[in-house]
């Protein structure tokens, strides 16, 4: 899939800029952006250092069983159709908890044990259940409360604030799981459902 | 008012969180630095992982850029998009959002480069890229797990998310910094 992108998006650009006449451009963008991705990718160790740090120590505190606290009726609520003593449940707040702490390489895991536990409630094994539709829904929309990468390449830029767009991205990602929920929500009363 | 609370508070979070997670951590009797730093650590694997990918991606942008490809995408589509108050250049930072984490971490990495991580452009780039996740990506990793092949209504629940998720970034950028 991303081969095929890459592929494609270099096929296109070399042959319309050669059509264009714009080949020397072409030529001196390949070397400018190599030397940018250096540039990026060193600016940026710095900044990620720290986040990755701070990831630790909460991990290590135990932030995340405090977290998994304040969260758990609402995931109880969000799922019905799994029974409230299943251990999918747990699964599913500690990848979420997880996720939206940033302790993106820790959340992966939990996920993917949350799916093969839901998988154990699915009648059909080849079709999705509206359990796992809705983990997936905010799983794709992404609920993070800091959005560690991206703050980490605007520093690499020489951005004067490189946080400040940590409040409109946060707002951007509520709105969008909002939205997933309400949508997962009329798809799942208006189908069938098991 | 609105727009001052949220840049202050965006201000404001990361010291106080900072402060209060190192608190929390040494009452509960955690090594605070010996553990940041190794977590720290793992900044280079990450860094070293990272690079081949947004090399390539860096590389197929630049080219697509300079080759005129998006300009004219731009010219084409820009008058549609300008009547939502889209900015045609982070057309495809949205395009690109959805399928490949990389693809559009290389677009915003050339749009900070090229506009400047302050400009609205930026700032809506930005917000783009944390603001949702890579939603083939998600389905293929979690569904691909299980071997389920039939994804129903996931599909569209993930990309009616993200087409929110971009023009809430758009409108909300405006709104804040604009």
């Amino acid at each position: 899939m991303v081969n095929t992108l890459w592929l494609a998006l270099v096929t296109l650009g070399i042959v319309y800029g050669i059509l264009a006449g714009n080949v020397s451009q072409v030529t001196a963008a390949i070397f400018g952006s190599a030397e940018l991705a250096v540039q990026i990718i060193l600016g940026m160790v710095g900044v990620m250092g720290f986040w990755l740090g701070l990831a630790k120590v909460a991990e290590s505190s135990g932030l995340l069983e405090i977290a998994i606290k304040i969260f758990r009726p609402l995931v109880c609520w969000i799922f019905p159709s799994v029974p409230s003593r299943h251990p999918a449940l747990g699964s599913i707040l500690l990848n979420l908890t997880a996720n939206f702490l940033g302790l993106g390489n820790a959340a992966t895991p939990f996920g993917l044990r949350a799916m093969r536990q839901l998988q154990s409630l699915n009648p059909r094994s080849d079709e999705a259940t509206d359990a796992m539709c809705t983990f997936l829904a905010i799983n794709t929309s992404g609920l993070t409360l800091i959005p560690t990468m991206v703050i980490a390449v605007r520093a690499a830029q020489g951005s004067q604030s490189p946080t400040e767009i940590i409040g409109v991205t946060l707002l951007t990602t509520l709105t969008a799981t909002t939205v997933a929920l309400l949508v997962d929500w009329l798809f799942r009363s208006n189908g069938r459902s098991y | 008012m609105f727009s001052i609370m949220v840049v202050a508070a965006s201000q404001w979070f990361i010291p106080i969180f900072f402060l209060l997670l190192i608190m929390h951590a040494y009452y509960r009797k955690v090594k605070v630095l010996e553990i940041f730093t190794e977590g720290a650590k793992e900044a280079l694997t990450l860094a070293a992982t990272l690079f081949p990918f947004l090399l390539g991606m860096l590389v197929a942008i630049g080219i697509l850029r300079a080759s005129g490809f998006l300009d004219l995408i731009g010219q084409g589509l820009g008058p549609v998009l300008k009547i939502f108050g889209v900015p045609a250049e982070v057309l495809p930072m949205a395009l690109l959002r959805p399928i490949s984490g990389s693809a559009s971490l290389g677009v915003l990495t050339s749009l900070l480069h090229e506009y400047g991580p302050d400009s609205l452009i930026g700032r809506i780039a930005s917000t783009m890229q944390g603001g949702t996740e890579t939603t083939l990506y998600v389905l293929a990793i979690y569904f691909g797990s299980v071997g389920i092949n039939r994804y129903r209504h996931a599909l569209w629940v993930g990309i009616i998310a993200d087409l929110t998720a971009f023009f809430t970034a758009v409108w909300l950028c405006r709104l804040v910094f604009g």
